[in-house]
């Protein structure tokens, strides 16, 4: 019964709090507002998303994040660096391919997510069978390093938390 | 302590603009579609997110408000960003990309942009059931 109103408790969590972030203060009639939406939505929405998210650690989730973040601030001036300072004639692009093992559809999402929000690298697309990622690379004299830090880094930790 | 915190701002929205205005002469400089990419998805988050801290600051010291709008904009950004530069990327692989430029897959298939259509694209979520019917309209 409390799985049938709830298909999705995260969701619905999520969706409470970035609604009373956006009404910006605590007052009752939102909550109960987002409380109501928070409800209504993960029903709408269940039958395009019918598998629960399995998360084995949260927690280490938090670290994740903090890694991410000084890795989006490292890039950024990295990538400024290379836009600056290197004329377009020595600036080496490169596509790399990343095999994954990662399987569920959630982790592979937040590691194509990562990849594009960290140091010069874009994720353009995935194989059909979803078992390797199509990375595009600003400036990569050496592809197999970008390759290898995106495995420890990234896909270990996404390992821990999601499988 | 105020006179500290106004310079703590003015050097979060000074370092901002100068994030923003690279990301820009990224776009222009940059030699094509996939590097230009490059530019707005990295030079200017720290460009935004450098204005929306001070924006935090400026609130919570000098008007002792507590602003959580910029939190969500940061969010919002994080999420989109991603998808908006896979979005362009693969519109760039459909209208002008060859499969012989990129790497091979390491895999039995092709990348999914240059799979054939009428191939299924074998399901990723393997615990998944597909629901019982599939929406018609697209």
């Amino acid at each position: 019964m409390l799985r049938k109103l709830f298909p999705h408790p995260y969701l619905t969590l999520l969706l409470v709090i970035t609604w009373m972030l956006l009404v910006n203060q605590l007052k009752l009639g939102s909550l109960v507002l987002a409380v109501i939406l928070g409800t209504i939505i993960p029903l709408i929405t269940a039958p395009y998303w019918p598998d629960r998210p399995i998360l084995r650690n949260p927690m280490a989730i938090i670290g994740y994040v903090l890694i991410v973040l000084y890795d989006i601030v490292k890039s950024n001036f990295i990538v400024a660096g290379v836009v600056l300072l290197k004329p377009n004639s020595q600036l080496k692009p490169a596509w790399v391919t990343v095999p994954i093992d990662l399987r569920t559809p959630e982790a592979i999402t937040v590691l194509a997510g990562t990849i594009t929000m960290t140091p010069g690298t874009v994720t353009a697309d995935m194989s059909g069978d979803g078992r390797s990622l199509l990375i595009h690379c600003l400036h990569a004299p050496d592809p197999d390093a970008v390759r290898d830090e995106i495995k420890s880094r990234y896909e270990a930790r996404l390992m821990r938390i999601f499988e | 302590m105020e006179f500290l915190a106004e310079i703590v701002i003015s050097v979060l929205l000074v370092a901002a603009g100068i994030f923003g205005l690279v990301g820009s002469i990224g776009l222009i400089k940059l030699p094509d579609t996939m590097t230009r990419l490059h530019a707005p998805t990295k030079a200017t988050t720290l460009g935004v997110g450098g204005v929306l801290i001070a924006s935090m600051l400026y609130f919570w010291i000098f008007k002792a408000t507590l602003s959580w709008h910029e939190l969500l904009i940061t969010m919002f950004l994080l999420l989109t960003a991603p998808i908006t530069a896979n979005f362009i990327a693969k519109a760039h692989l459909h209208r002008f990309g060859k499969e012989s430029d990129l790497p091979d897959t390491k895999t039995d298939r092709g990348w999914a942009t240059f799979e054939d259509e009428a191939k299924e694209m074998q399901p990723v979520m393997t615990r998944v059931t597909p629901p019982a019917q599939a929406p018609s309209d697209h």
